[in-house]
């Protein structure tokens, strides 16, 4: 309970900063309007900021932006010509998609792979891994993204490469989410493959860790199996800190699926950023920050409940 | 199980800690190839534009001319504009924003973890919330955010990547001072009349350095492919040319001149994973629990 | 011996890879185990007590170390030979083992219960609510109180003598013949020391099992076991009754460690010989497998031969052995 009041002043502050931002930026909500009217006088530039309650003071107007993102208000986007939560309403699933697909692909192969290279530490696994973990960390994701795309038109033409479904397609509702399954394939590998050198890494050293530790022993002592030793004694302990790292790294995915989005035209927030930020949509830009850092801490609220029914010692350490 | 007691080795000729860590960086080959590697790159980045006097936005040739053709040794882009000099020209951009942004974060870092650590009780509390806030916000997107608002200068980008990516390094700066300011020789000299500001910078700031320096060091990969980022998406100065931005602008064309994209992204994956390599090079060798084996 | 063997160890030798090559830790062991007896095993860190347990439990650490000799024989099988599978059918309910360590020894993750009924269900083949229900009668008996309450309860909320007591209705859950206990007890207080060496009582004259304690605690070793064994750098050096040992300590090394614990010599009245220091330390890991006695640095009584040949092992009457050129001169 204690975190989503936490939660709660986390966003409280995002909406102080972006409000921040608005006015510290050069340039205002009458510059833009007066720009897509092709110019404006002072008078008219003036009328238009007391419309807008630009003219009060800022502490006023801070309040009467807070009122309204308590009334699913985040303002009105000039250049989409709808209000800025119905448009975001619109993307957010895209990009929920793709970032929670991201991170379960990541973490189930990282996982995978962590489990099997600690079993040999020197073993073939464990080179993969550290290849997969050099590559992961190193390569820019949008040209992951662009090698496969490449790939995948020219080569291998077995997924889709752009978009999210296929509008000629009119399928009963199986085969629409088969087809967007098909479109998700190549951003959410591009996206995961960042994340899984991550994940696989830390899964390979917490393994190890665990692997040696006296309740392992322990189990081998009462005659388990080797897979119920290593699957159920030692995964449980070893995945705490996988996990911790995954919902940390929520914001990150968020950033690289901005990129993976403009790379396979992903209609979801990032690629509606982009177009706002080249349309100058200062409301449209400030509500996809909010609604990005909202999904952050959505799902790092989820990441704690995940922590919990894993390992029992945070679940009484508050209680 | 008993400890099985491992006896010690011979104990080396003493020597000087600069001369111990090279030591130890020289054992690892992977980091010393990618040194070399990375000396390379840097070279190339000042020198290069020099020696290959092709201006990287003029039009020298037919467009996508592909590569080692008619004289142009990487090929032409979508303008007709030199590939090779755009690498070496956006070199310098990359290199110069990666290590300036780097430099800014790490200074943040450094200066929020010291005074998290060192004065614990609120201010800690304080400034570890303004930390979280920073790892829950999304930071590239925040970092587009701040070049729309404010304007797509080199100035700008540099900032926009400096103020978002400095957690790291202040959660380990702050666990650095936790750790060392209970060792005897802080207690010592705080006995002996030093005041707080000496105490940090002069005592436990120098002591923290090793880990603060490996994660410094692959801030800098981090920083050139968050600058490759913004580049790509178009967010970049558009006067400067950078690897990112190479990308980002042939990016319509892939299918027709795939190496147009492919050779900027090799270079950038080239540099960030040298860059990374001399990191986990610099971590083995700083890492005092490695050196006693 | 009266009892009828159950483990027959012979001529076994582990060897551990180390950097300076490959060190026999167990070098050429030989001893038995009667049924329902307590055999202590006696000595110094790292002098091969935890491997022998592993070794017999077949959990030699892989790969750094490896059964390199000899055989282990329970009942009409051979463990050095046979597979993983059968080894695996033995461990936890033919020969089971409880460690130095309670506070680590049992998963954070998993209540006491469950880790119980694992092992009823493994080898017992119990469903889940028997072996649940088996669990709370196993925690009765090793006096957890509320034990229907506190079966499901986390290892994090028990403190380490009830954790230990877990871990013993854990290794007793399907009454095997031997119980190895290693140090059992090392980390504990020592009022509840003195309370687990009760339950062990108890729960052996209830079960009939067999106990291996390893301990260098002297007074545990009077208080709980009949036979008693030590050892040095890895090799046996004395065997016999606890009462014939520690009346008549005749190698060195023993006398030392039995000088150390003056009050454990039954009669305190006696005329007693005077606290012998052991000087010195166990030699390194590269020595060990050195056809020497290992001891003879440490040792007053030393004497040529000691350096220059491995002592064997001689039977002084009643199956009271010592590994001691000397022996018949000191004694």
């Amino acid at each position: 309970m204690q975190r989503v009041g936490y939660a709660a002043i986390l966003l409280f502050a995002v909406l102080v900063l972006n409000f921040a931002l608005m006015h510290l930026a050069p340039g205002d909500i009458a510059d833009t309007i007066a720009g897509d009217m092709g110019g404006a006088d002072a008078e008219v530039m003036a009328e238009i900021r007391r419309s807008y309650g630009l003219d009060l003071p800022v502490w006023e107007q801070l309040i009467k932006y807070l009122g309204g993102v308590l009334h699913f208000d985040l303002g009105y986007s000039f250049y989409f010509n709808m209000p800025v939560v119905t448009l975001l309403l619109e993307r957010v699933p895209a990009t929920l998609l793709l970032v929670v697909a991201a991170q379960i692909l990541a973490i189930s192969v990282g996982v995978l792979l962590g489990v099997i290279a600690a079993r040999q530490p020197n073993g073939m696994a464990s080179h993969v891994v550290t290849l997969i973990a050099l590559f992961g960390f190193s390569a820019p994701v949008f040209w992951t993204g662009i090698m496969l795309l490449i790939t995948f038109s020219l080569w291998v033409p077995i997924f889709p490469v752009a978009g999210m479904q296929d509008v000629t397609i009119d399928g009963n509702w199986f085969e629409r989410m088969l087809d967007v399954g098909r479109h998700l394939v190549l951003p959410v590998i591009t996206l995961a493959s960042v994340f899984l050198a991550l994940y696989s890494r830390l899964c390979r050293a917490s393994m190890l860790e665990v692997l040696g530790s006296d309740y392992i022993r322990t189990a081998r002592a009462k005659g388990l199996s080797t897979r119920e030793v290593v699957v159920k004694h030692a995964l449980k302990n070893a995945l705490n800190p996988v996990v911790t790292l995954a919902g940390l790294q929520f914001s990150a995915v968020v950033s690289g699926a901005v990129l993976v989005e403009t790379v396979f035209s992903w209609p979801g927030l990032g690629t509606l950023a982009l177009q706002s930020i080249i349309a100058r949509d200062t409301p449209t830009i400030l509500g996809i920050l909010f609604f990005s850092a909202l999904v952050v801490v959505v799902a790092n609220l989820l990441t704690d409940l995940v922590l919990r029914m894993i390992d029992p010692r945070i679940r009484s350490s508050d209680s | 199980m008993e400890k099985v007691v491992i006896d010690e080795k011979p104990v080396e000729a003493a020597r000087g800690p600069i001369a111990e860590v090279a030591g130890m960086f020289v054992k690892s080959h992977a980091a010393v190839v990618a040194l070399v590697v990375l000396l390379l790159i840097v070279l190339a980045a000042i020198f290069g534009p020099a020696m290959y006097q092709i201006d990287p936005f003029e039009m020298v040739w037919a467009p996508f001319s592909p590569p080692g053709e008619e004289g142009f040794l990487l090929g032409t882009d979508y303008l007709g504009r030199d590939i090779m000099a755009g690498l070496l020209y956006g070199a310098r951009v990359s290199l110069a924003i990666g290590l300036a942004a780097a430099l800014m974060s790490v200074c943040i870092g450094i200066t929020i973890g010291a005074l998290a650590g060192y004065y614990r009780g609120w201010v800690e509390e304080v400034l570890m919330r303004f930390t979280e806030f920073f790892q829950v916000l999304p930071t590239l997107l925040f970092s587009m955010v701040i070049v729309a608002l404010f304007g797509a200068s080199l100035e700008v980008v540099t900032i926009a990547i400096g103020v978002v990516s400095w957690t790291a390094v202040a959660r380990i700066t702050r666990a650095e001072f936790l750790r060392i300011r209970e060792l005897e020789y802080v207690m010592a000299s705080r006995a002996s009349g030093a005041g707080n500001f000496k105490l940090m910078v002069a005592v436990i700031l120098p002591n923290a350095f090793p880990p603060i320096i490996v994660q410094a060091a692959l801030m800098v990969g981090s920083a050139i492919l968050f600058e490759a980022g913004l580049s790509f998406l178009g967010l970049s100065d558009p006067n400067v040319v950078s690897w990112g931005q190479i990308i980002g602008s042939n990016r319509p064309y892939i299918l027709d001149a795939s190496y147009t994209v492919t050779i900027p992204g090799v270079a950038i994956f080239v540099t960030v994973l040298a860059i990374s390599l001399v990191g986990d090079g610099l971590n083995d060798a700083l890492n005092p629990k490695l050196r006693q084996r | 011996m009266a009892t009828q063997t159950i483990l027959e160890v012979r001529d076994l030798t582990v060897e551990l890879a180390t950097r300076d090559g490959i060190s026999p830790v167990i070098d050429g062991l030989s001893f038995e185990v009667g049924a329902g007896e307590t055999l202590a095993l006696v000595g110094e860190s790292g002098c091969g007590k935890s491997m022998t347990a592993l070794a017999v439990m077949g959990l030699v650490p892989h790969p750094i170390g490896r059964i390199a000799g000899g055989e282990i024989r329970f009942g009409s099988e051979d463990l050095v030979a046979v597979g993983e599978d059968r080894l695996r059918d033995i461990r936890g309910n033919d020969i089971s083992m409880i460690f130095q360590e309670p506070m680590t020894s049992l998963n954070p993750v998993y209540s006491v219960g469950e880790q119980i009924a694992e092992v009823l269900r493994r080898h017992q083949g119990l469903n889940h609510k028997q072996a649940r229900q088996h669990a709370v009668e196993l925690l009765h008996a090793v006096g957890i109180p509320d034990a229907a309450a506190r079966v499901s309860t986390y290892p994090h909320q028990m403190s380490g003598g009830q954790r230990q007591r877990v871990m013993i209705a854990m290794a007793l859950a399907c009454k095997p013949k031997i119980l190895i206990a290693d140090e059992p007890t090392t980390a504990l207080d020592v009022t509840v020391q003195a309370q687990i060496f009760d339950l062990l009582r108890v729960l052996q004259r209830e079960t009939g099992t067999a106990i291996v304690l390893i301990t260098h605690d002297m007074g545990a070793v009077c208080e709980l076991a009949e036979r008693m064994m030590v050892m040095y750098a890895g090799r046996k050096v004395e065997e016999g009754t606890v009462d014939d040992v520690i009346a008549n300590p005749r190698h060195p090394y023993t006398q030392g460690l039995i000088s150390c614990v003056p009050h454990v010599t039954d009669d305190p009245s006696a005329e007693r010989a005077p606290l012998v220091e052991i000087s010195g330390i166990v030699p390194a890991l590269r020595d060990f497998g050195a056809d020497q006695c290992l001891f003879a640095a440490r040792c007053r009584q030393v004497v040529a031969r000691c350096a220059a040949e491995r002592p064997v092992s001689n039977d002084f009457g009643s199956g009271h052995r010592v590994a001691c050129w000397q022996a018949e001169v000191a004694s």
